[in-house]
Formats: C-alpha cells, structure tokens, sequence
C-alpha cells in the first residue's frame, strides 16, 4: 500500500509539472503538443547532469544542479516551438509534433555518441545516474520520500497564484482568449507567449527529469519518455486549464499509472490473472474514456492554436 | 501603368514551384543540420558518413547488390508512402492523423494474425489489415465528432493501446525461442504477396511485390478523390468550415468519421503491403510504435500535402532512413537519420512564411520595376 501510495505521488507530480507547463502555454495562446520532446530534452540535461556530477557533493548542491540542467535545456529546447509559432506564425501542431520526434532523436544521437567515445562497444543509449539519484531521496520509514514531490506541489501552489492573483498571470490568459483585446491595452502579447511557452519547456524538461528518476537509476533513451506528455495533456484537459483540477487529476492517473509497478503487491489484483499488458494500458484507456466525457463542454482558451497577427481583424 | 494581364506571371509566383522550391530548401537545410550533428559528434568522419547516408544502396559497388538493396528501399518506402496518404488525406480535411503510426500497427496485427494463426490468403489479409486500421482511425473520428475530443490526444491513446493489444496478440503467433513473429515463408506461403515478376526487376528481390505498384494507384487514387471527385470536396469544405458546411446540408459528423476511417485504412494497407511480403517479422516485445507513421508526417509535409508529391517525398524520406544504416558505426549512430526526418517535419512548418516572403519579395521588386518603367516613360 505504501509503495502504490509512493508511485502514486511520484507519477503524480511528473503529470502535475508537465501539465502545469501545457496548462501556461495554452492559456498564452499556444498550444504545445511537444511536450513529450520537451521532458525528453530535460531529461537529458537532468540524466547528463547528475552522470558528470562529482561524486561526495552536498545533496542539496545536487539538486540544485539536476533541476537547474533539466530546466535551462527544456527551456531552450521550447524556444523551438516559440519562434515558430510566434514569429513565423507556423502551424502549432506540426512544429510540436517536429519536437516530438526531435526530442528523443537528438537525445538518443548524443547519448549513444557519450556512450560510444567512452568505449567504441557499447553502442547503448543508455546514461546510469544511481550515485547522484541517492540525493533525491529520503526514507520515511518505509516510504520512500522524493524530494520533486514537494517541488510538484510548490510548483501547483505557485502557478495558482501566479495565473489568479498577479498582474502577469491575468495577461498570460487575456492573450490566449482575446489576443486583440490584450493588444489594445498595451499587452504586448508576443511577449506574454514566449513566455507561456517558456515557462512550459521549463516545467516540461522538469517533469521529464521526475520522470525518469522515479524508481529507476537508469535511463534508455530510445524509449522517450512513453506517452507521459500527453498524458499529461489530457490530465490538462480533464482539469479544465485549471491549477488546482491539474493536481487533483494529476493524482488519479498516478494512481492508473501506480497500478502497472506494483499490482503484483495486492492479492485481490493477483487474482484476477489479468496479463501485466492490461495494466500498461490502464492509463491510456483511462484518459481516453476520462476525455469522452470532459472534452464537451471545453474551457480552452478560446485563442488558443491561433497564431497572432497583428494585421489581422 | 499597372501590370496587364497578358505579361507573364513571374515563375516563382506559380504555387507549385514555390511548394518544390520550400521541400527542396527543408531537404538541404535538413541535411546540414544533420551534418553539422556528425561534425560535432566526430569531425573526422562526418563527410564520408553523411554521403553514405545519401548514398543508401549506391554503397554497395555491385550493380546487382545496389540493385536488390535499391528494391528493398522501395518496398520500404511504398509503406511510408501509405502512411503519409494516411497522414495527408486527414490534414486535408483539417484533421492531424497523428495516430498513422497506431492504425499501422493494427493493421500489421490484423495481417499478420490472420496469416499465421489462420492459415488466410494474401487478400483477406490485406483487407482484413485495412479494415482493423479503419475501425481505430474512425474511432478517433467518432471521438472528435460526437464528444469534442482533441484527435490528436485520442490517437496518441490509441497508439499506445494498439501496441500493446497488438504484442499480446502476436505473442500467440511468436517462435518459440525468439521475441519474433513465426516467418510468413515457412507458416503459410499462400500469405506472401505475388511477385508478379518484378523480382526480377530487382537482382531476385523476393520481397519487391505487387505492393509497390498499389501504392502508387493509391497515391493517384488520393489525388482523384480529393481533387475531382464531389464526395473529396464535402470533405474538404468539412475540414474548412464545420458550420458551414453543415449550414450548406453536408453531414460534418459523417464526414469526419469517414475521413479518419479512410486514413486509417491508407495507413493499415501500408502496414499489410510491408509485412504481407516476409520482409520483417514482428518483435512481440516493441516499447514503442514503429517511426513508419511518424516519418508519414515528414513525407507528407515534405510533399507539400501533394499525394504525387508524397511518392517522391516518401522515397527520399526512407532512403536517408536506410541510408542511415550505412554510416560508420564505431562513430555514429544509425538513429542520425531520424534527427534529420525530424528536423525536416520542424522546418515543413516555416513553408507557408517561406512563401509568404518569397510572394512579399516578388511584390517588391516588381513595384520597382514599375517605378522605374514610369520614369522611363516621363522622360
């Protein structure tokens, strides 16, 4: 039970940041189907960074190091789809689709050409992080506490704050519903959309940093990171865009994605003798059904997918 | 004095040279970025790796074995070519097949099962393979229509469940010893596409078959549906405007579902015509769904959403795909072709700018040239 409540969170918190991070760039007005490249590309920079760490530092220092590679890379990595969405007015669907398969490819092309200038056999793409994971965690008992648990939920405190009660949140969202209107009162609103959309390669290349050091110490980046950004866009869309519905969405399909590692541990999901595939598919067919009844009556940003020109009436 | 009618239109205006222009500009824009990756990666060996990379089956110095490898690219890419139809015919429409790579693999699911379990000829295979990628791409169409759901989120689910259904499923038709499917050779002959002599054509190619030559009738078929046909155009006014296209009586709903049905059945004939020829065996074990769908978005966009287009932009698509096999592995990594598809994908999304500016461009130096003919005149 504790360890399903232990995945739960940790799965749970990877779909909280990365949700968290679709939820501002589409309420700027940009829609970021790449979020799935976006986590790769973190974390890559978040795998690199604690592989090349010395080892004996401060665990806090490592942290800080680990969470600081995976942002700046996924940040860097989202101003891909910015400039094409903003300044060159490009379809937001293709180019996130582009980051999709660019994320994994170009992670996969470095990593093997580390793995292969190491040593010309090994032809893996595989980057081992067990000694500086160690700092991540602190054990409660047997619970295994993950420090991203709390920066998760910092995080979903900060972007409600940020979105309902600041000046700069409540012109993040005039540019995704009216654009023009934002425009008219000064808001410069390709500003606030490079923002939204940095702000989601930040949280994105995070989320993907969580993810990959959630139970594992290693990393095979030919799998990317299976699917989990969009799930995390449809945890987005079953909490309607919003924060505190993020989260609490965010804990159910942990709990799905829970199930697939640690069924095994309860007698009465033993018993029923499903094959463990069932289980690596709960989460997908969740979202879908889940989908099917929110997706109705949407609350999306009403500009949102729409590049802004200014010209435009 | 103004242009009159009768001047010939500048070339560059024809819309068809500035798509070709923009694909050929995102090829060699794709190919050096891919470049500068190897130079980074290992200077000493980029230039010999991205040529082996374009060269593909021309590394072979036999003419025989460029030949057969040539035939092989081709069966390769005529599967691509079905995904990119998939994946250009739901775009037409407005709608993002993302799920091509899903219908793929049901469809490779449906043939291959009904091949080796159940002993059925190559046509029912084939058809049973269109009609499976049918049901899940116009699942995600009925999703879209009656329920409001993103296709695009649906299809990724969809990928996701049709891979795993579709390992549990082959398990069962597995080789005892290996993670691969039973060989259609050795289980059921009668399941292998006929050859139709253009084996021959190929140094004995035995997997170059009647496929090839259906792929491109689909490709034409595409063309002579959306283009001149009434039902190709509710779709296309469908995908413009949803109101008003129901506003003028067209059915949207219908419509929509029985486009992504009919892409998904593109990219599950694509899936039956590569495996029905015992060109590759299934690895139960897949963690994630083939790249032959997404590298259908590459083509497709490379095209310029032209099903002719496709032909060629599929085929040099998987022949830097192949190429990429070729490079020096103790330096590089095969997956520097995927870096170069995707890139191509991210750069097909500056064409309409590109054209935009090249149209701005000609403005401008036309008005000029009007300029100064009016001075001329006043002198």
């Amino acid at each position: 039970m504790l360890l399903l409540m232990q995945y739960t969170l940790i799965f749970a918190s990877v779909l909280v940041l990365v949700a968290l991070g679709g939820c501002f760039s589409e309420h700027s007005g940009v829609i970021n189907i790449g979020l799935e490249g976006i986590m790769v590309i973190g974390a890559l920079g978040g795998a690199l960074m604690m592989k090349y760490i010395p080892e004996g530092m401060a665990a806090p220092l490592v942290i800080l190091l680990v969470i600081l590679a995976s942002v700046l890379l996924g940040m860097l990595f989202s101003l891909l789809l910015g400039v094409a969405a903003i300044r060159f007015k490009a379809d937001q669907t293709l180019v996130g689709t582009a980051l999709n398969l660019l994320g994994p490819a170009a992670a996969v092309v470095l990593v093997r050409a580390i793995n292969t200038a190491e040593s010309v056999d090994n032809v893996s793409s595989t980057v081992a992080y067990g000694a500086a994971k160690r700092s991540f965690i602190v054990n409660i008992g047997k619970f295994e506490f993950n420090w991203f648990m709390l920066v998760a939920l910092l995080v979903l405190i900060a972007s409600y704050i940020v979105l309902y009660k600041t000046r700069f949140g409540l012109r993040l969202c005039a540019c995704g519903e009216h654009p023009q209107a934002a425009d008219s009162v000064g808001i410069n609103v390709y500003k606030m959309r490079y923002a939204g959309v940095l702000i989601s390669g930040a949280l994105g290349g995070l989320g993907g940093l969580v993810y990959i050091t959630a139970g594992v110490s290693e990393w095979k980046f030919e799998n990317g990171v299976a699917g989990f950004g969009f799930l995390a866009l449809a945890v987005m869309i079953f909490g309607q865009w919003r924060p505190v519905n993020i989260g609490l969405a965010a804990i159910l399909f942990g709990l799905f994605r829970a199930l697939s590692n640690v069924y095994t541990g309860f007698d009465a999901l033993v018993a029923l003798k499903l094959p463990s595939t069932i289980y690596n598919m709960l989460p997908y067919m969740i979202s879908l059904a889940v989908l099917v009844f929110v997706s109705g009556k949407s609350r999306a940003p009403k500009a949102e997918g729409i590049p802004y020109d200014k010209g435009a009436r | 004095m103004r242009h009159d009618s009768d001047k010939k239109e500048h070339f560059l205006r024809n819309d068809g040279v500035q798509t070709i222009l923009a694909s050929l500009l995102c090829i060699v824009l794709g190919l050096l970025v891919g470049y500068i990756v190897l130079l980074i990666i290992n200077p000493g060996g980029a230039g010999e790796a991205i040529l082996a990379i374009m060269k593909n089956f021309l590394y072979y110095p036999s003419a025989v074995a460029a030949k057969k490898y040539f035939g092989t690219t081709l069966v390769k890419a005529s599967a691509l070519l079905m995904c990119s139809l998939s994946v250009l015919f739901a775009y037409k429409v407005g709608l993002f097949n993302i799920g091509a790579a899903g219908q793929y693999v049901v469809g490779v699911g449906a043939c291959l099962y009904l091949a080796l379990a159940g002993g059925m000829p190559w046509y029912v295979c084939l058809i049973a393979a269109i009609l499976v990628a049918a049901l899940v791409g116009g699942l995600s169409g009925a999703l879209k229509a009656y329920f409001n759901v993103n296709e695009v989120i649906s299809c990724i689910m969809l990928n996701w469940i049709g891979l795993y259904c579709v390992n549990m499923l082959l398990s069962q038709v597995k080789e005892q010893s290996t993670p691969y499917t039973k060989s259609l050779s050795s289980t059921n002959k009668s399941a292998l596409l006929p050859n139709l002599g253009l084996d021959k054509l190929f140094s004995d190619n035995e997997f170059v078959t009647l496929g090839l030559l259906l792929s491109v009738v689909m490709a034409v078929a595409v063309w002579v549906v959306l283009e001149k046909t009434k039902f190709g155009y509710e779709l296309k006014a469908t995908g413009l405007n949803k109101q008003a296209a129901k506003y003028c009586g067209m059915r949207e709903k219908r419509n929509m579902i029985l486009t992504m049905m009919i892409s998904g059945g593109l990219a599950g004939f694509g899936a039956g015509i590569f495996y029905l020829t015992g060109i590759e065996q299934w690895m139960v074990q897949q963690t994630s769904v083939p790249a032959m769908g997404f590298n259908g978005i590459a083509a497709a966009f490379l095209g310029g959403l032209h099903p002719i287009g496709t032909v060629f932009s599929s085929y040099f698509i998987q022949h830097i795909t192949s190429g990429g096999t070729y490079v020096d592995k103790t330096m590089y990594c095969t997956q520097i072709s995927d870096l170069i598809s995707a890139f191509i994908i991210y750069l097909c999304g500056f064409v309409l700018f590109f054209k935009l500016w090249l149209n701005r461009f000609l403005d401008k130096r036309e008005e000029k040239r009007d300029r100064e003919e009016q001075k001329g005149g006043e002198a």
